[in-house]
């Protein structure tokens, strides 16, 4: 195949990629900072997904504007879980916070199913089939839209934490839950803080997602996988790596998808978690673990 | 080893024990099709969640992957019968260490790289994937088309091909169920149940006490594998049809765990109570709906989360412990 | 005589941090050798090395004549040597008996015969009564009882107990400092221990090691090193001497 076609694909990957990462931003975020891993982020991007479809089924609303509102949903729908129901369970043993999320991605996976049925759905925005040329590279309009907003909103977040006082304070609970304590931070309340910030991620990057793929009731558990091997490849506690793992999931899914049957490619996700479990589990930005 | 067996029994109760098994021995005489299929389907959770259970009841290692060794066994077993008329007892034989050598692979990549906890669950749902896709485009097991047995009508029940009616896989999956009981009861009285359990409880003190961690956690692994592997060649012989988007779903991984944390992870009547309460709401919430006329795909599912959601929330031990102490039932080991 | 244990020039550095400065010490078979020192000094660290939970970064560590220098900790305990934990981690689910029998059964197959060792244990450490108790219900003596039983359990022929007396009231103390002696005379077992209770130092300890600041400072008999000035300077300070 000739050249180009690889390159329209990686870029192609790359664009989609860093949507992953800003989904996978949200999981590092949250566990980076609570402690708790978040089995339901999939599901919780895929009701964004929903919401998005929903809103341009009634209100012909472009996703691109949907975004903001969708993503403040999600950050109280976040911060509400956290509040309620998450930092009660924060002394609890791993596997209790894991299955109580498990529990919770299972309820709306199949309220989803219940309420939209099992047939896939998509946003047919007017600028769908333009394409931009760049080059030898051809490009969705629709995924560099998608991957510029993904940019914005990971910037966003960044000057959030390295510049504003409640950035800080969030981070510094991440580094010392006690010290934080002692200081007088209100753990709690930054942790549904920080809950929701991980839900504003997924949902933003739900709502961009829709451009690029379809959406089913039962998409959540992959996302969440890939949101893991994700942000394990590109290092834990590391944000440019959450975004770093995205774009290089993105890429070879997509070349893999373009050598191998499309639908293989999720089968180079887990073999690239594999190895990086193996031979560099702290990922490639993150810190060596103790 | 019988007297062993039996020696802790009576403090559990050996006449309930009995009466229950009686009850179930007798149970196909007394009830319809519909109701001996559900209990069938009981018996099957109640059989997978005790395997399951050896690795994270009793050794502490949380696998949301154990879809993996069902599967495996299905197709496996399947396959054999289909392209070689190998029947599923000896296909169990073949079974049992492919799918224990896989435990292997996961839990050697798991142990030897410190992958715990929540990254090992992660860990062990990546292979039950991989292999649902990589199967799903496996052309020699028909792929995603779906593999099928030859069932024919049989005048008689074949035990030994397990062709034939519903209440000959009632027995067998019964009698399952009760060798896994006894050989769980047994794992956990013997001297790898003891360091089982240490390693679950603290690991880093059950090494300060001599326990080489990494070979027991491997052996947990290898045979819930192998346990498990059985439920996969009992599935593929009762349904007769395999698609690996359903057999190595990790809705199928949540089913098999759902039992043992509802019953009571660790505890010995824990899977089986809870493949009874949760399978038996289920039906009923299904037979309900479908008397008003309801027929809603997931309703069945949002139950299960609801009741995940309310067990870990209210009942973190399970439903088992708190009910042996109201009923005064010393369940051995907690 | 040969030593049971001998620790040769053994150090540990965290990053910037050398917790462990070349400490070399030997401890004869069947003393009961105590370290001591401000907190900090690199105790608990020097122990970990020991037990084979650290790797050290330079030194090596010989038991009973064969070097122990990077086994694993169920390694080490399965040569001989056996430890408690400064913060106890007892198996909080499992019941008193059935913390001290998984010790037993690293030297014994039979459960039944390891259940029997265990109990006569638990009778030594005053536990017996409490043997069906989850260990998480015991309270904090009758913990660190546990967990010295448990230990002993595996057989041990060096044990090592780090603040052991910590917590404990005067004759809590005294039971522990009891029992302790009765088993170093009947069995010959060897003790290595950390402590910071004077009271049991000076009753147990046959030798004395004082740590500061990672480098041993001073050793000898208990009542020489606790009047040796560089010693009382570490720990009340140099207008003091």
């Amino acid at each position: 195949m000739p050249l180009s076609v690889y390159l329209n694909v990686a870029v192609g990957g790359v664009l989609t990629g860093l949507v992953y990462g800003l989904m996978a931003l949200g999981l590092s975020v949250i566990f980076g900072v609570v402690r708790v891993v978040n089995f339901a982020h999939g599901e919780m991007m895929t009701v964004a997904m929903y919401i998005a479809i929903v809103m341009f089924a009634w209100l012909h609303l472009d996703p691109l504007i949907l975004l903001v509102p969708i993503a403040a949903v999600l950050f109280a729908f976040g911060y509400a879980l956290q509040a309620s129901l998450i930092n009660p369970f924060i002394t609890r043993p791993e596997h209790s916070q894991f299955l109580l999320l498990v529990a919770l991605g299972i309820i709306i996976a199949n309220t989803l199913l219940i309420v939209f049925g099992p047939d896939a759905r998509a946003v047919q925005t007017a600028y769908a089939y333009d394409s931009f040329q760049v080059g030898p590279v051809i490009v969705d309009a629709a995924k560099i839209y998608a991957g510029v907003a993904a940019i914005i909103v990971t910037v966003a977040l960044f000057a959030f934490f390295r510049l504003t006082l409640l950035g800080k304070a969030i981070r510094a609970c991440a580094d010392n839950h006690t010290g934080a304590l002692v200081v007088g931070l209100d753990v709690e309340r930054l942790y549904a803080l920080t809950f929701g910030l991980g839900a504003a991620c997924v949902g933003a990057a739900g709502t961009m997602l829709v451009l690029i793929t379809d959406a089913t009731p039962m998409v959540g558990p992959g996302y969440t996988l890939l949101a893991f091997v994700t942000v394990i490849t590109g290092g834990l506690g590391s944000m440019p790596g959450a975004l770093l793992g995205g774009v290089l999931i993105g890429v070879t899914e997509a070349i893999a998808g373009l050598l191998f049957t499309p639908s293989a490619k999720s089968m180079f996700a887990f073999a690239i978690l594999v190895l990086v479990l193996l031979f560099r589990p702290q990922g490639i930005l993150g810190k060596r673990l103790a | 080893m019988i007297a062993r067996l039996g020696a802790g029994l009576a403090s559990c109760g050996a006449i309930p024990l009995a009466i229950l098994l009686a009850a179930f021995l007798l149970a196909p005489f007394f009830v319809n099709d519909y109701l001996l299929t559900v209990l069938i389907l009981i018996l099957y959770f109640a059989y997978a969640g005790q395997a399951w259970n050896i690795m994270m009841g009793f050794a502490g290692q949380l696998s949301l992957g154990h879809a993996l060794y069902v599967g495996l066994g299905s197709y496996v077993a399947a396959t054999l019968f289909t392209r070689f008329g190998i029947g599923p007892w000896l296909g169990l034989l073949a079974a049992i260490p492919i799918a224990a050598a896989c435990g292997a692979v996961i839990g050697y990549l798991a142990f030897r790289f410190g992958v715990a906890g929540v990254y090992f669950a992660i860990l062990t749902i990546a292979f039950a994937e991989f292999a649902r896709i990589g199967f799903d485009h496996l052309d020699y097991v028909n792929a995603s088309s779906g593999l099928f047995l030859p069932v024919k009508q049989y005048a008689h029940n074949d035990l030994w091909l397990l062709r034939g009616d519903p209440t000959m896989f009632y027995y067998v999956i019964l009698a399952a169920t009760v060798f896994a009981f006894g050989l769980c009861r047994l794992l956990l009285h013997s001297r790898i149940g003891y360091f089982w359990l240490a390693i679950r409880e603290d690991e880093p003190a059950a090494r300060a006490t001599g326990i080489d961690t990494f070979r027991y956690k491997m052996y947990a692994v290898m045979v819930s594998a192998a346990v498990t592997s059985f439920a996969g060649v009992f599935y593929a012989f009762f349904y007769n049809n395999l698609f690996p988007e359903q057999v190595f779903s990790i809705s199928r991984s949540i089913e098999i765990i759902l039992g043992p944390i509802i019953g009571g992870i660790g505890t010995l009547f824990g899977p089986i109570l809870g493949a009874f309460v949760l399978t038996g709401l289920a039906e009923t919430l299904n037979s309900a709906m479908g008397a008003f006329g309801y027929d809603l795909p997931g309703a069945k599912q949002v139950f299960y989360g609801v009741c995940l959601l309310l067990v870990v929330l209210a009942l973190p031990d399970g439903v088992w412990p708190p009910l042996a102490r109201r009923l005064g039932l010393n369940d051995d080991k907690p | 005589m040969s030593a049971l244990l001998a620790v040769e020039a053994v150090s540990k550095r965290f990053r910037g941090l050398l917790a462990v400065d070349r400490v070399s010490f030997a401890v004869p078979p069947g003393a009961i050798f105590a370290i001591i020192g401000p907190n900090g000094a690199g105790k608990t660290t020097l122990f970990n090395i020991i037990a084979g939970a650290l790797a050290a970064n330079g030194g090596s560590i010989s038991f009973a004549g064969q070097s122990i220098d990077g086994l694993p900790p169920d390694a080490v305990c399965r040569r001989g040597i056996a430890r408690t934990f400064q913060i106890v981690r007892p198996f909080p689910a499992l019941s008193v008996e059935d913390n001290v029998t998984v010790g037993a059964l690293l030297n014994r197959r039979e459960v039944g015969a390891a259940r029997a060792h265990a109990q006569d244990l638990l009778r030594r450490l005053d536990l017996f009564d409490k043997r069906h108790r989850p260990a998480a219900t015991l309270t904090l003596p009758d913990r660190k009882r546990l967990e010295v039983a448990r230990a002993l359990a595996t057989g041990p022929q060096l044990l090592l107990l780090d603040e052991v007396m910590a917590g404990l009231r005067p004759t809590e103390t005294d039971r522990m400092v009891a029992i302790l002696r009765a088993l170093n005379r009947e069995t010959g077992l060897t003790i290595l221990l950390i402590e910071h209770v004077m009271r049991a130092v000076m009753a147990l300890a046959s030798r004395v090691l004082v740590l500061d600041h990672g480098v041993a400072i001073a050793e000898g008999a208990p009542e020489s090193v606790v009047r040796d000035p560089a010693v009382v300077q570490s720990y009340l300070g140099a207008e003091a001497v």
